[in-house]
């Protein structure tokens, strides 16, 4: 869509896009660039001399088991958390429908973890998994069961998992809500004639009208899932224990940032930019069309 | 609601009330745990408010935590105040205007500079934390406000959400500008920007909430104590030794730390849906 009156001016134009520009150009465009050229170089420690090697730093992080391993970690954590924050959030946003009384209490009182941020979802959630004085691992130990997140990486994943569905509950019930009360209603009230139930209303009508919301809610927690998280792996776990949640914004923080591997660093800050590319892509060309019903 | 079942909206009022249990525990146990004693804490489940609510915040805000650094929680507080300030208005600033010149003027590059524009979004700060560290660290912005938030300004969305508002502009505005000889400035000034207001403050709680969280950027630029903001200040109170770990004053620093986003959140509800709603579009 175009405007069809529009301003003449030979500078003015320029000069109005010139600060967003600059900055893009400083700190997006050329830093991407940077780790884009780095990737294909290699640097001794003292960056003293460098040279051209192609694709040996991306041969070398994939045949490296450990980068395999973060890759694994990531999907199963993006996973767990998207899938989690998704269908508490749709729960409660399809019995937030149907409420009359008290609607507006639940709904407010819904929204706000959004506003956390994740490190503190993060502690907020440690706390309570504290192995000494937490309520939760307290109560788990009194029925047994015996939890110590800081020695069992699959409970330190379980946390991280938690606490970052927690914190993404509020934006997908929003969406869902919104996506729920676009639904005719003439649609479901002829249903409820034609004698189905609520639960055969839901998985016949309401769901396959959901789907829109639901694919660009899922893009939505994957993307969060990747990249927003980190606050809360690095208050919490640190990665570990012995790399169990180590996502892969993590390693390239800990390689690039901690370990001084510029290469390294940059081929995996390559292979995170190809994969938020086909998370933007599917996002705008295949949702975009289908979010209209 | 389509037929009247009252079993099932007393089911429905149980899964909200147990949905509202999960999302408001932990800040309960939170802010239980930050009533107490750090002894009291230390081993042993609070369930009920203890009494020193007010010492444990006043010392927090005005010396920080002693076991790690001491630096003062209402000094982390003003850094993240002024962050996330910066942030909120250099994006909306920045963005207004490059949007009223892509909508509003035809020149060379334009479709050129849309796209770079667009780009950032597929450029998180996560994808290129090395190089965009060089990058501050030569312009001397290391440790600065500056360096806090200027990195941070560029931002698609909010161009995005007001070019989509200025298309939905009807020409005959403009045209009745331009009949009247208000020039662009005039006419940006006069009529768009208050045309814009309800824009501007969803995105302000966006913003806000957006700029205060921030984690990863100010852990990787600010390297002096003084310059840490809250979120990230909760970090480092994390890893002492258990036995003097004053959980007490953790939890009220993650109270506070989370007081200031809820607060607008809770305030501004309605601009707050709007703004999340459209900038996602």
């Amino acid at each position: 869509m175009e405007k069809r009156v529009v301003f003449r001016n030979r500078w003015l134009p320029y000069l109005l896009v010139t600060p967003q520009i600059t900055i893009t150009l400083v700190f997006f465009i050329w830093p991407a660039s940077q780790a884009l050229r780095q990737s294909v170089l290699l640097e001794d420690p003292f960056g003293l001399s460098t040279k051209f090697v192609w694709f040996d730093n991306f041969i070398e992080l994939f045949s490296d088991p450990l980068y395999w391993g973060t890759l694994k970690t990531t999907a199963i954590f993006s996973t767990c958390t998207s899938f989690l924050a998704l269908s508490l959030a749709l729960l409660l946003a399809v019995m937030a429908d149907r409420v009359i009384k008290g609607a507006v209490v639940y709904k407010a009182a819904l929204l706000w973890p959004y506003a956390v941020a994740p490190a503190v979802a993060g502690v907020l959630w440690l706390f309570m998994f504290s192995p000494t004085n937490g309520i939760l691992a307290l109560t788990l130990k009194s029925l047994g069961y015996n939890w110590n997140h800081v020695l069992k990486g699959g409970q330190a994943m379980v946390l991280v998992v938690i606490a970052a569905a927690w914190k993404q509950i509020a934006y997908n019930f929003l969406f869902f809500l919104a996506g729920l009360q676009m639904i005719p209603k003439s649609l479901i009230e002829a249903a409820a004639i034609d004698g189905a139930r609520p639960a055969k209303r839901f998985w016949t009508i309401i769901f396959p009208l959901l789907t829109p919301t639901t694919f660009f809610l899922i893009v939505v927690n994957v993307v969060y899932a990747f990249f927003d998280t980190f606050g809360i792996i690095h208050a919490v776990t640190q990665g570990g224990p012995y790399k169990a949640t180590e996502i892969l914004v993590y390693k390239v923080y800990k390689d690039g940032f901690i370990g001084l591997d510029l290469g390294g660093s940059a081929a995996q800050s390559v292979v995170l930019m190809v994969i938020v590319l086909a998370l933007t892509v599917i996002q705008f060309r295949y949702l975009e069309r289908r979010v209209q019903y | 609601m389509v037929e009247n079942r009252p079993f099932f909206t007393v089911l429905t009022h149980i899964v909200m009330i147990l949905g509202l249990a999960i999302v408001l525990f932990p800040i309960y146990i939170a802010f239980v745990a930050s009533t107490h004693e750090a002894r009291d804490v230390l081993s042993t489940v609070q369930g009920w408010f203890g009494g020193n609510l007010i010492d444990n915040y006043t010392t927090i805000l005005k010396s920080g935590k002693a076991t790690t650094g001491g630096i003062p929680v209402g000094h982390m507080m003003w850094n993240s105040f002024i962050m996330a300030l910066g942030i909120v208005v250099g994006k909306i600033s920045i963005s207004i205007i490059s949007a009223y010149a892509i909508v509003y003027f035809r020149f060379r590059f334009r479709m050129f500079f849309f796209w770079i524009i667009f780009m950032t979004l597929m450029l998180p700060v996560e994808v290129r934390i090395l190089p965009t560290y060089h990058v501050v660290a030569s312009l001397g912005l290391l440790n600065t406000y500056t360096g806090l938030t200027l990195p941070l300004i560029a931002s698609a969305t909010a161009t995005f959400l007001f070019r989509q508002f200025f298309l939905t502009v009807p020409d005959e505005l403009t045209e009745a500008a331009r009949v009247d000889g208000a020039g662009p400035i005039r006419f940006f000034f006069d009529v768009l920007l208050p045309l814009s207001r309800t824009n501007i403050a969803a995105l302000c709680v966006i913003l806000f909430i957006y700029g205060w969280n921030q984690y990863l950027w100010p852990l990787l630029i600010t390297t002096e104590k003084d310059m840490t903001t809250i979120v990230m200040g909760i970090q480092a109170m994390l890893y002492v030794p258990d036995d003097i770990n004053e959980w007490n004053k953790t939890m009220a620093t993650a109270i506070l730390a989370m007081l200031p986003p809820v607060v607008v959140i809770l305030a501004l509800q309605r601009q707050f849906v709007k703004g999340l709603i459209e900038t996602e579009k």
